[in-house]
């Protein structure tokens, strides 16, 4: 028994000093971050070998220091360094050096004096190339301070005659990076020796070691890029560098060349072996030209890459690029391209049927054939033929930007952008017909051009028909003829491919309204209207028929003569499209037809037309439903709902906005009713089941709040805050059936406190917008809230029922643009009845292609969403490469989902779907407490959620059990 | 003097036959081993008898190297090693050795079978033939024995077609075999590094063309063939079995792919199928894009391009079909042209070059009626010509050199009038020699091959010491002593050299008497000489020492008076041998006279 007693006492009092001990410990653990270097001294004294050492440093390297105890330690492992005789471990206390003066709040300066020491006595070359970059970094980080950049300049200038090559090339980078600029050395008496880094740097471009010359190359960059001026002699000396045995060398030089020729184009050089002078931007060209039939293809891309920028160049130099001058057996040849355009000016249409239609005719003075061109010559004709394509697309690139500048070289490329439509590489097509829109500004394509470009609508990649649409969108085409062919080829492409009916619609519109006298003569034609027979009405939901009508009326907006061919049905079918695809069909002046909109309001402005206008009146309706009575006001806001939703479908321009305010308006609505609920007027315990009404009110506008947030693009600040008064509302609506439905005060206390660190956080959120909320919830709110804050929970809930009740309704102001964010999943279907087999425990990839318009940063907010039938979820981030973005706003999704399950007996369909997630943190603003680590108030801020934004599609799929 | 002595036996200015000689640092290499097309006699292979007499080959011969498997370029291989007897080692590379045998059997069966040729090489000759050769991978350098090695270079072209570097000691010379500058649908371009060889055998095929782009003519062809299948027409595409048969099936396969055409393509079966089965092996020797791509598909198993059958050629509806041989003159691809001849809608593309006389000749020159098997035929299909080479033009060989940086060049496998306009641009462009010797004709290049020395690296930090900077790529002078033995080279410290061989050093001293016209003491000359010699030799250490000598760095100058004149005082100037130049360069100073010092 007395044992037993012990037994307790030394229980109850160990408990006691346990409970000291941790709060010791505690304290201890803060006392004990200083003394890091103490710690890491012990260490390395400790260590028996240089491998323990090392192990040593590797292990505290693996841990941050704080600012304040880096000069401790960087003392312990200077003092460390001294004593150290192996070379490895010197090697990784310099690297930490580095490291440690890059944290921030700590000023390396003190540390610059021992590194520089430590550097003179050191032997092995690896160390002093690591010592030299840890000066690298001291430098760096004292980017204001002369006299230490100098100092390190000299240093790094000490070691250049190293004869380890890694110390030359720290030396060239400290360099680059820290010589300083000429003005400054002059007005620096620091009685260091003023030095000329551009020589001193220059001197070692022509080092025995490539990997110098290429770090001496690099430090001038740097050197440009810190903005000091080359000078021009290097010019002549990176011109011999090209010519240099190692691709290095070679690429970081014609970077250099590239420099040079924007800093100094209009300088005039000589061309050797011959009198003449010319532009250096021309001759840097030419030579930049010949590096793309460099030897590595690495200084090719380089090279493509930079002749796009070159925009200076003379138009003669740059169309020499593309000249090519072609023979067999010495005679003169003619490029298909001549004969080409040849044959379409002679007006014939097609040949080549013949042999020896290409044959040479004039013959070729020998001497005149230049085989190797010192020029420009034919310098894109190689790099388009290039057998990597990272060089054909950097030359079909600088080819875009060099024709955006230059039409005259727009209207030269064509034919070469042509040929590109039918590289071997998708990518490449796809560039090139990019581009091809890009300059489309600038050209007008010939007939043989066009029906090479319409060739490829027949292609299977839905991106290259589609940017093939965009460029048809914008092309100018010369005769009629070229318009038909294209509408034939666009209707061919709609048979074969029937998901495209939007994209060739669109397309047809723009080719419509581009060329309407080129379409006139065409019109009889294309409706089959006879002069003396009435031809039968063709069917009006046949695509390729919308098609031809679509153009037609494109063409007709501008063309007054056009709508006397129409006949009767055209008319008919015109107003029937002009109400169903409203945003594809203009609104015509039809003779004997009263335009509609000129009958109603003749004076508005053309860019406010009707339904623009109609949408602000209802809306403007609703903000007086203040004054109405509830049963009033809702009636109201059902009809307005109602009417928005229908305008939204009809004017597809409008449904962003139509639909961002009747989501908004339903919101209200929702409150509204639920705060017509009886339930109000009865004694609390009496209601808790009605009260199911309001709680899932509430909930739904949550949803709805977060929909409009995250949804849309084109959201500003002020929808935002109001956005944000909504949910708040919610909020409070919840709160206050939660206490109506809930006993007890404790879970009550909590939401109370809670809703009031969410109003705190709306007001430190939105304290710039708080006057525009005048007589709004949250403005009654912030007024009584020094009172609230102090009051009990229940007296809480009944002053917000109160303000909720009392709370006006808040005008939503509209944004300017305004696009719901939405996805089609075009594939799966989920029309298939054969259901997709796989073994269970396998997986098997579903190809999804879906279309998503208006997503802002769709790699990291779009998810795959895979339901199965028994209710397990999947959620599946795809890769950010299998997202394409083939014009602004819309995105393309292309991505393979696995699908997984154990073995079914029957096959089943899953559901897939794509989710918008968000988080609600990323929104708001940053302020300066959050960064403070404070984390209260994040509790709203981070809430993270997803919106379905596509319609399911089903796919059958069947897992069948492994056979053994 | 050392040279490199290059004989063609064939494609000295001609193409066809390739096989050239090339002796080189007393090694014998023979690069390609071809067969003739145009001759049936013993003109079509070359003339063995050349290279020796009466001994055996195989001692003759150090190696054999065959670029690429058509057989103007490896056709006599088997004749050579088996009937002529050669043992030695065949270097090529895997591609070829696997494509190789099937041309030859396939040459073999036409030349014996058909054309019932007596004494011509076996089935079992070529086995044993292939037995001999050794494979090689791009880029491996191979020992042939301790002094010749050889490297293989991509050379585009056909499948397995490599550019081979033969070096001894530091001389070398490249062999392009046929190569090709520009990719096309399955091979990549022909590409070599800097390898500045003494000399560089090129062929020149197309020494005086300048092709247009590639593109277009792609684009032709497409073109016409898609037009043709819309309008329910029938293509037929000769071929030959191997090369551009590969490059158009390609072509067409990824065009149906892209446009999602369901037209049935079909190739004739036999030699084609074999040849395609090694190009699905060989992918790594493809171009990029099927490198690249060959994980998710191999290019070379068509989805679309199925296997011909005879009874194809009368199905309804349109489709393609490639048939050999490609110039239309026998087998199968005669028989469906005659089939289809008749219909206007058809359509026959020649994708290459007809002999006169064949068929494909006759319609290409715009013969509309044909004679055939004692009948009429009327050609109403559309003849369509397609050129598809696989030689680097002129402006590619250019090219090629360029990369190259040989110091000479040869041209072979091309025709002398169009060779001539390319050796004058070469030498032109780049100033190197440029050779065209027909075939029978030896040419000589006398070279000066460089001997590495192993220099010790004491001496060489030694030297490095002394001068603080080293101007690189600029020529330095360096004290030490030569060593040959067992024949190699070493320079070394004189100290060192010494102490290997076992020898004492010998000090060996000049001196010099420079008369010099001064009335003064002795002490005063000197001291003269030394304030003369410090302010002209700042760089240098000048001492004056107790005794009244004048030391600079090592030399000695005394001065003593003129025994007979008293006016004459003579400066004796001693130094050893290691510091020649300086002393010479003083005693010439000194020679000079003193200034007339104002003292």
């Amino acid at each position: 028994m007395a044992a037993h007693l012990k037994k307790r006492v030394y229980e109850e009092f160990t408990k006691v000093v346990q409970q000291q001990q941790e709060e010791i410990a505690t304290k201890k653990l803060r006392l004990t971050k200083p003394s890091k270097s103490a710690a890491l001294h012990i260490d390395l004294c400790k260590a028996t070998s240089p491998a323990d050492a090392l192990q040593y440093l590797l292990q505290f390297a693996r841990k941050p220091v704080e600012a304040e105890s880096v000069e401790g330690v960087v003392r312990i492992l200077l003092e460390h360094y001294y004593k150290e005789n192996d070379p490895s471990v010197r090697l990784k206390i310099a690297s930490l050096l580095g490291l440690l003066s890059k944290t921030t709040g700590f000023s390396p300066d003190c540390i610059m004096d021992d590194a520089i020491n430590i550097l003179q006595n050191e032997k092995s070359h690896q160390v002093l190339a690591q010592l030299l970059d840890t000066l690298l970094a001291i430098g760096t980080k004292l980017p204001e301070n002369q006299a230490v950049q100098m100092r390190l300049v000299d240093v790094a200038c000490k070691h250049l005659t190293d004869t380890s090559h890694g110390v030359r090339n720290k030396c060239l980078q400290l360099l680059g990076n820290l010589g300083s600029l000429e003005k400054n050395v002059i007005k620096d008496a620091e009685g260091l020796t003023a030095r000329d880094v551009q020589k001193i740097i220059g001197d070692y471009f022509s080092d025995q070691d490539p990997r110098v010359r290429t770090a001496a190359i690099k430090a001038m960059l740097q050197l440009h890029e810190r903005g000091l001026k080359l000078h021009q002699t290097i010019y002549n000396q990176a011109c011999k560098l090209l010519s240099d045995d190692y691709e290095q060398v070679r690429s970081a030089a014609v970077q250099l060349i590239w420099v040079v020729s924007q800093l100094y184009p209009e300088s005039i050089v000589p061309i050797p072996s011959s009198n003449e002078e010319i532009r250096l931007v021309d001759d840097a060209f030419g030579k930049i030209c010949h590096m793309v039939s460099d030897g590595s293809w690495v200084v090719r891309v380089q090279a493509a890459k930079l002749l796009g920028s070159m925009e200076q160049v003379s138009s003669h130099f740059l169309e020499q690029t593309l000249d090519k001058k072609l023979m067999s057996d010495l005679r003169r040849k003619r490029t298909a391209h001549e004969r080409a355009k040849e044959l379409y000016s002679s007006g014939e249409f097609s040949s080549g049927r013949k042999w020896g239609d290409d044959a040479p005719k004039e013959e070729i003075d020998t001497g005149a054939v230049n085989l190797i061109e010192s020029g420009a010559c034919g310098a894109f004709v190689h790099g388009l033929e290039d057998e990597m394509y990272e060089v054909r697309i950097a030359a079909v690139e600088a080819l875009c930007m060099l024709a955006q500048s230059s039409p005259s070289f727009a209207e030269k490329c064509l034919d070469f952008l042509v040929d590109m439509f039918n590289d071997e590489i998708e990518e490449v097509r796809l560039q090139s017909i990019h581009t091809m829109r890009k300059i489309s500004n600038n050209i007008t394509l010939r007939e043989d051009q066009l029906d090479t470009v319409l060739a490829v609508l027949e292609d299977s990649s839905r991106d290259i028909r589609e940017a093939l649409h965009e460029l048809l969108c914008c092309t100018n085409v010369s005769t009629k003829e070229g318009i038909h062919l294209a509408l034939v080829e666009l209707l061919k492409n709609l048979t074969k491919y029937p998901t495209d009916r939007d994209s060739i619609w669109k397309c047809l519109k723009f080719l419509g309204s581009r060329h309407p006298t080129l379409v006139l003569p065409l019109v009889p034609e294309l409706l089959s209207t006879h002069p003396f027979f009435d031809t039968a009405e063709p069917d009006m939901d046949d695509p390729a028929y919308i098609a031809v009508l679509v153009l037609i009326f494109n063409a007709a907006k501008t063309c007054p003569t056009m709508p006397a061919l129409f006949s009767d049905h055209t008319f008919r079918h015109y107003a029937y499209l002009r109400d169903s695809l409203s945003h594809l069909v203009p609104a015509l002046r039809l003779p004997g037809r009263k335009v509609l909109s000129s009958a109603i309001s003749p004076s508005i402005t053309p860019h406010e037309d009707p339904s623009q206008q109609f949408l602000q009146e209802s809306l403007e309706r609703v903000y007086s439903l203040q004054h109405l009575d509830p049963q009033g006001a809702q009636e109201l806001l059902e009809f307005t709902i109602r009417d928005l939703q229908r305008l939204g479908e009809l004017q597809s321009e409008l449904a962003g906005v139509a639909d961002f305010s009747a989501t908004y308006l339903r919101c209200q609505l929702l409150l509204i009713k639920a705060l017509q609920e009886k339930l109000w007027n009865v004694a609390a315990p009496l209601y808790l089941k009605q009260s199911d009404l309001a709680s899932a009110a509430a909930k739904q506008i949550m949803e709805e709040t977060y929909k409009m947030e995250f949804m849309y693009s084109g959201v500003e600040n002020k929808q935002v805050v109001i956005i944000h008064h909504m949910r708040l509302q919610a909020k409070a609506l919840q709160l206050i059936v939660t206490a109506r439905t809930t006993r007890g005060v404790d879970p009550l206390f909590g939401m109370c406190e809670k809703f009031l660190q969410e109003v705190d956080f709306f007001q430190r959120c939105f304290i710039a917008d708080l006057p525009h909320l005048q007589d709004s919830f949250v403005d009654k709110l912030l007024d009584l809230m020094p009172r609230l804050m102090t009051s009990k929970p229940a007296e809480v809930v009944k002053i917000l029922q109160n303000m909720l009740r009392q709370s006006t309704f808040l005008h939503l102001p509209l944004p300017e643009q305004i696009h719901k964010a939405s996805a089609t999943i075009i594939e799966p279907a989920g029309e298939s009845d054969n259901p997709l087999r796989f073994t269970s425990g396998l997986v098997v990839a579903l190809d999804v292609d879906a279309t998503l318009e208006h997503v802002q940063d769709p790699q990291s907010t779009v998810k795959v969403q895979v339901l199965y039938p028994d209710g397990q979820a999947q959620m599946i981030h795809p890769k950010p490469a299998d997202f394409r973005n083939p014009g602004p706003g819309r995105h393309r999704l292309i991505t393979q989902v696995y699908l997984s399950h154990t073995a079914w007996t029957e096959p089943c369909q899953v559901e897939v779907r794509l989710l918008l997630a968000y988080n609600s943190s990323a929104r708001i603003p940053k302020s300066p407490w959050m960064e403070g680590g404070e984390m209260a108030p994040q509790l709203e801020t981070s809430i993270e959620g997803t919106i379905p934004f596509s319609k399911p599609v089903k796919v059958y799929i069947m897992p069948k059990p492994a056979r053994r | 003097m050392p040279e490199i002595r290059v004989t063609p036996l064939g494609a000295g200015q001609d193409v066809g036959r390739s096989c050239i000689l090339v002796s080189i640092g007393g090694k014998n290499v023979m690069l390609d081993c071809g067969m003739h097309m145009g001759f049936n006699d013993d003109r079509r292979f070359p003339d063995f008898s050349y290279i020796t007499q009466n001994g055996r080959l195989t001692d003759f011969l150090d190696c054999v190297i065959i670029s690429h498997f058509h057989l103007d370029h490896c056709g006599a291989l088997p004749y050579f090693s088996e009937m002529v007897g050669y043992d030695g080692p065949i270097y090529m590379t895997h591609p070829t050795q696997a494509i190789c045998p099937i041309l030859l059997e396939d040459y073999r069966k036409i030349a014996v079978d058909k054309k019932g040729e007596a004494n011509f090489f076996t089935s079992q000759m070529i086995k044993d033939c292939m037995k001999k050769v050794v494979a090689v991978h791009l880029h491996q350098t191979v020992q042939v024995d301790d002094e010749l090695e050889i490297k293989a270079y991509y050379a585009g072209h056909v499948l397995g077609a490599a550019m081979f570097q033969i070096k001894v000691g530091s001389e070398s010379v490249v062999y392009t075999g046929d190569y090709n500058m520009t990719p096309d649908r399955h091979l990549g371009a022909a590409w070599i590094d800097k390898c500045r060889p003494d000399l560089l055998i090129t062929e020149s095929t197309y020494a005086t063309t300048i092709r247009d782009s590639k593109r277009c003519r792609e684009r032709d062809f497409l073109k016409k063939v898609h037009e043709t299948v819309e309008r329910g027409g029938k293509v037929l595409i000769p071929v030959f079995a191997l090369g551009r048969a590969q490059e158009l099936c390609i072509l067409l396969e990824t065009f149906w792919e892209r446009m999602n055409l369901k037209v049935p393509i079909y190739f004739s079966t036999g030699l084609t199928e074999k040849a395609n089965h090694y190009y699905k092996l060989f992918i790594t020797w493809t171009n990029q894009k099927i490198r690249k791509t060959f994980v998710h598909r191999n290019m070379f198993e068509f989805k679309h391009i199925k296997a011909f059958d005879r009874a194809f050629a009368d199905n309804p509806g349109p489709m393609v079909v490639f048939a050999t041989p490609g110039m239309l003159h026998a087998g199968q691809s005669l028989q469906i042209f005659r089939k289809w001849a008749g219909n206007e809608k058809n359509m026959v593309i020649m994708p290459g070059y007809c002999v006169q006389g064949t068929v494909g000749h006759k319609i290409l020159s715009g013969q509309r009626k044909l004679e055939m098997e004692g009948r009429q035929l009327e050609v109403r299909m559309q003849v369509e010509y397609m050129s598809f080479s696989a030689h680097a033009d002129a402006k590619g060989i250019m090219q090629l050199v360029g990369q190259a940086e040989p110091r000479r060049v040869l041209l072979v496998h091309g025709e002398a009038k169009k060779m001539e306009f390319l050796k004058q641009k070469i030498e032109q462009e780049f100033r190197v020699s440029c050779y065209m010797p027909a075939n029978g004709e030896t040419v000589t290049l006398p070279t000066s091959p460089s001997i590495p020395v192993s220099v010790s690296l004491g001496l060489l930090k030694r030297e490095m010491a002394q001068v603080p900077l080293p101007e690189a790529k600029k020529p330095r002078l360096l004290h030490g002593t030569l060593i040959m033995k067992e024949g190699n080279f070493r320079l070394v410290s004189s100290e060192q050299a010494l102490k290997e061989l076992g020898l004492a050093e010998h000090q060996l001293r000049f001196t010099c008497r420079v008369h010099l016209h001064d009335t003064r003491k002795e002490q005063e000359t000197a001291l003269r000489v030394y304030s003369h010699l410090k302010s002209v030799l700042r760089d240098h250490c000048v001492q004056h020492l107790p005794d009244g000598s004048v030391t600079v760095e090592s030399i000695l100058i005394q001065a003593a008076a003129h025994s007979e004149d008293p006016g004459t005082k003579v400066l004796l100037v001693s130094w050893t041998y290691q510091d020649e130049e300086l002393g010479s360069y003083l005693t010439a100073l000194l020679k000079k006279g003193l200034p007339q010092a104002p003292s």
